[in-house]
């Protein structure tokens, strides 16, 4: 077996201050991997040089493509490289209206997507649509109404869906209940959880909440100040970190 | 089954001072196949630091922590995820699950991670909340708003639906009444039966004497004290 992704030495600067400094990792297949740390640890930027939103000064990202086998994104062509992200990849943005197109209906949400990878049966692709709406919990009846009309936690979930939809081995989550309230979060955590499972994605999920990534993720990666201070397995990081950052950032959660 | 030796601990609290804590040192332990192993010693003589370590969930210091083909102390992440998901089951004290999950998914759930059947992960669960006298009508609720009691059987249930050939059980009788006490018996004793090798704290004497092989005293792995 090869890793999904690879990792290496990825390095981005901002002039004289740096981004994330020299992260190297590997995503094996089925796994979901958590990043944590302060704002301005370096993750929301590690996470936009993975998905090819912003072009990192140093490293490789290698990702094991269907057709060709591992291949490193950061010198593929940029038409291969959106055509990965509308296929194999997803994206779920924190504020769902950078994911959404918020001007069409929830339905051509989730087909614009279909359409994308060149399905052209309306009938069918509404029916998808409506399928994935059901998925994530939106009703049938609001398949023609326009995201603005549903609720935060409502957009989120389509937001999910529309990424879903094409069946994307990996996915890319930057905060994805952050900005909802407790009930809507636990309600998306069980849902991402689920599909997960049931559909043996890969994820990397950026985050400053240690019960979401207690619940969702595999593995665990603590930033801060654009480096890597610790990585292991989620709950033996949380319970025995080993790096001061790491040890304070555990013991700052409030319990309830 | 589970070997470990040499084992080591300490913690390092890095903002109180950098305090140095050893907790443990030269640790042994063997547990064969169909055996019933109990760690006995006062309390924060390290019984539970032992336990998270053969699962994982604290970093050894060093030593070797042997559960089947994976040595624990040494593995890669995926490794050790595959060995709980397979190998080595753990019934912790309390229940952590995600919300507004139902209780016969919460205890399917281990079935389905190792890779069995929908119908089979189903059976099994439904059996096993019936033993432990989980009312039918709670089962398609979430365990989170369930009684201490309650959400302990669910724990229990969640831990024995994968026939693990390893497990750890931290107090598993713990806030049970008697009829429920002598089912968790029964289950650990049809999980030794079955060549199942366990490793138990168990504070409840009775209960120990009824399942346990042996007593390991932990409080024998105590790092020597700097003079």
């Amino acid at each position: 077996m090869t890793p999904l992704l690879q990792v290496k030495g990825v390095t981005k600067r901002y002039g004289a201050r740096l981004g994330c400094g020299d992260v190297s990792f590997d995503l094996w297949p089925g796994e979901v991997m958590g990043i944590v740390g302060e704002s301005g640890s370096g993750k929301s930027t590690l996470l936009s040089c993975l998905a090819g939103h912003l072009s990192p000064d140093a490293g490789e990202v290698i990702f094991d493509t269907r057709a060709e086998g591992p291949r490193d994104v950061l010198t593929m062509s940029e038409p291969a490289r959106r055509m990965l992200g509308r296929t194999d990849w997803a994206f779920v943005h924190q504020n769902p209206r950078d994911g959404l197109r918020m001007g069409v209906s929830a339905g051509a949400n989730v087909g614009e997507r279909l359409m994308a990878v060149g399905a052209r049966h309306y009938g069918q692709i509404r029916e998808q649509a409506v399928d994935w709406l059901g998925r994530v919990e939106i009703a049938a009846d609001r398949v023609d109404d326009r995201p603005r009309a549903f609720s935060g936690g409502m957009q989120q979930r389509l937001q999910i869906a529309r990424n879903l939809v094409t069946g994307p081995r990996l996915v890319f989550m930057d905060e994805p209940t952050g900005g909802l309230d407790v009930s809507v979060q636990a309600r998306l955590l069980d849902l991402l959880r689920g599909l997960v499972r049931e559909m043996g994605l890969s994820a990397i999920i950026v985050t400053h909440d240690l019960a979401v990534v207690r619940l969702l993720a595999d593995r665990l990666m603590v930033m801060k100040g654009g480096h890597v201070v610790e990585t292991g397995l989620t709950d033996q990081v949380l319970d025995d970190p080993q790096h001061g950052y790491t040890q304070l950032l555990v013991s700052s959660v409030l319990q309830v | 089954m589970i070997e470990l030796s040499d084992v080591s601990k300490s913690f390092v609290l890095h903002n109180q001072g950098d305090a140095v804590i050893p907790v443990m040192a030269g640790a042994a332990l063997s547990v064969a196949p169909g055996e019933c192993v109990a760690l006995v010693g006062n309390s924060g003589a390290g019984k539970s630091t032992l336990m998270r370590m053969i699962y994982g969930n604290y970093l050894a210091g060093g030593g070797a922590i042997r559960v089947g083909d994976v040595d624990v102390a040494r593995a890669e992440p995926r490794e050790i995820l595959r060995m709980r998901r397979e190998v080595l089951g753990y019934v912790s004290q309390f229940l952590r699950v995600v919300p507004r999950v139902p209780t016969l998914d919460v205890v399917a759930e281990p079935v389905l991670a190792a890779g069995g059947s929908h119908a089979e992960a189903e059976a099994r669960a439904r059996d096993l909340l019936a033993r432990l006298n989980v009312p039918e009508r709670l089962w398609t609720l979430s365990p989170t708003t369930f009684s201490g009691g309650e959400q302990q059987r669910v724990n229990i249930a969640r831990g024995f639906a994968h026939l693990f050939p390893a497990m750890l059980l931290d107090e598993p009788t713990a806030s049970l009444d008697a009829t429920n006490r002598a089912v968790v018996l029964a289950l650990i004793a049809e999980a030794k039966a079955r060549g199942a090798a366990i490793v138990g704290i168990f504070h409840d004497a009775e209960a120990r004497a009824q399942v346990c092989d042996r007593e390991v005293d932990v409080s024998g792995f105590a790092p020597a004290q700097a003079a």
